[in-house]
């Protein structure tokens, strides 16, 4: 049978997609054995047994100073700065994008600026940022921002433009004034949009906190692994470095669900 | 007076003469048919009717006024496709009719209003034949079923004017026999006032009262946007034995045209 006509079975997919991670920590657990055979204090790869100790003394242990533990303290403080920025960006491109996509005149204002604006490497700016906002919270929530909602506000405008002109022609003759169809039409038929949006952009939006966190912060998880970094601590870097993707995967798949369950019809709207 | 009224109307697209000088009016309570080959601006002409176009010159009226130059509630429109809102039940769908038009301010009603609403809603859904579905999204509706709901959600505005923009060209020849049925059911028993664009000569004839042919008359091969289509035919549909005989003459121009 040729390649093309060839379907794994539901078990055979699944070993053949567990088999690159299996393939992955082999080859890792084969380099980091030969490696510390040859120098027992060898820091670059570190065995998974020495990661655990690591993490259990120093990250999840509460700090004898003040109590906290500092795993738990770095997610939560850096979950609350992706949090508030990747929400405040899903509101304003929500707000800019419908107008924008919908109103012509909104439209040959606004599209030129927002062309350039989200043209600006926003790293470029953290330095502006953290002059204008202090080294504090603001200025790390506002590089996600500013790095986010340009890319929202782009892609909602497409999905506004989107909209087929019968849908829009049939609302009118139906009654709807700009308003209304705004909002009975376009928005609520823009909300899970925004969801599959807002999951594109969520790697964007972990680049920014963690370098905003990598250049000023106290704690955080991109504080952390540049903060031990200087220790080549690898035995601390790798474990926070899955525990990011981590987070990132269930973020993604967690929007997902709560996608399919509160717009039920979203799945198959082109059908209608 | 006509409801439409139509006079010296030309329309233009740069160059291109789509619609050269039509003069003739609709009277309230007909039901046209429009056809033609592809490209002979029956669509354009269904635009202007909508809103969507406005016409280069000429006298355009309805009801005595100028014709408003944006869609209105006053004109309902069914489309081929993609005019549901798939995010709104079926029942939903119709009820947004009458909730745009009592809220200005929210789009939506509650509480006694809301009910009045939902009943209205449902009758119009039951004479469709959708009474059975109300809590389907659209995009769980057959094709026709899809047709019923897009009707539905027009006549539920009562419009003074209903146009059909090849609404069952999608569908397949059994469904459209059922739907054939229950425009001719529905215009019958609400008075309405039909418009509408077919590329199915049978389907024009069998519909209407009155048919008209749109054609180009006049071609320049060297310049084939030079001269608009016209109205070729307009006939009357009222004598069966009558419309037998021009169908035959009809089909003859037509699908030599078209091909």
């Amino acid at each position: 049978m040729r390649l093309i006509n060839q379907k794994p079975s539901h078990s055979k997919a699944l070993v053949l997609g567990l088999m690159p991670f299996l393939l992955i920590v082999l080859m890792y657990v084969f380099a980091s054995n030969a490696r510390l055979h040859e120098n027992e204090d060898d820091k670059l790869l570190p065995s998974f047994s020495h990661m655990v100790d690591t993490m259990e003394k120093s990250a999840l242990s509460p700090s004898k100073r003040s109590g906290e533990v500092i795993f738990i303290n770095d997610t939560l403080s850096s979950l609350k700065r992706l949090g508030i920025g990747v929400v405040i960006s899903a509101l304003m491109g929500l707000i800019i994008s419908i107008p924008l996509g919908l109103i012509p005149l909104v439209r040959a204002g606004l599209s030129p600026f927002i062309a350039a604006f989200s043209m600006v490497p926003p790293i470029a700016i953290l330095p502006i940022l953290f002059i204008i906002f202090g080294m504090g919270e603001v200025a790390k929530v506002a590089l996600i921002v500013i790095g986010v909602t340009p890319l929202i506000v782009r892609d909602l405008q497409h999905r506004v433009e989107e909209f087929s002109k019968e849908q829009l022609i049939k609302a009118q003759t139906l009654g709807a004034s700009t308003w209304t169809l705004v909002i009975r039409i376009i928005l609520p038929q823009m909300l899970p949009r925004l969801l599959d949006s807002v999951r594109l952009t969520l790697g964007t939006a972990w680049i920014f906190l963690i370098s905003s966190e990598a250049i000023a912060a106290t704690e955080g998880l991109g504080y952390r692994i540049f903060l031990v970094r200087r220790y080549l601590a690898m035995d601390m870097i790798l474990p926070y470095v899955i525990w990011i993707t981590l987070l990132a995967f269930l973020a993604d798949f967690l929007l997902k669900k709560f996608t399919c369950k509160f717009f039920p019809w979203y799945e198959n709207k082109d059908k209608a | 007076m006509s409801l439409i009224t139509i006079k010296n109307l030309w329309k233009r697209y740069g160059e291109t003469v789509v619609l050269e000088n039509l003069s003739f009016s609709i009277e309230a309570g007909e039901f046209c048919t429009l056809v033609g080959p592809s490209g002979c601006g029956k669509s354009t002409f269904l635009k202007m009717l909508l809103g969507e176009e406005s016409p280069t010159k000429g006298l355009f009226l309805f009801e005595g006024k100028p014709f408003p130059a944006e869609p209105s509630a006053e004109r309902g429109i069914v489309f081929q496709r993609y005019s549901l809102f798939s995010h709104l039940s079926v029942l939903e769908n119709v009820m947004l009719g009458i909730e745009l038009g009592a809220s200005p301010l929210l789009g939506k009603l509650f509480g006694k209003a809301k009910k009045r609403a939902r009943e209205e809603a449902i009758a119009m859904l039951e004479a469709v034949g959708l009474g059975d579905v109300l809590h389907h999204y659209p995009s769980q509706l057959s094709g026709g079923m899809q047709q019923r709901l897009s009707i539905a959600q027009s006549l539920v505005k009562k419009p003074k004017l209903l146009l059909l923009d090849e609404p069952f060209g999608a569908l397949d020849p059994g469904i459209r026999a059922d739907m054939h049925a229950l425009i001719l059911d529905l215009w019958k028993k609400n008075n309405l006032t039909v418009v509408m664009v077919t590329h199915d000569l049978h389907e024009g004839f069998y519909l209407g009262t009155r048919l008209l042919v749109f054609d180009k008359v006049r071609l320049d091969p060297q310049a084939p946007n030079a001269f608009g289509a016209k109205i070729t035919y307009d006939i009357p549909l009222h004598d069966k034995k009558e419309k037998e005989s021009v169908f035959k003459k009809i089909n003859q121009t037509i699908t030599r045209e078209a091909l």
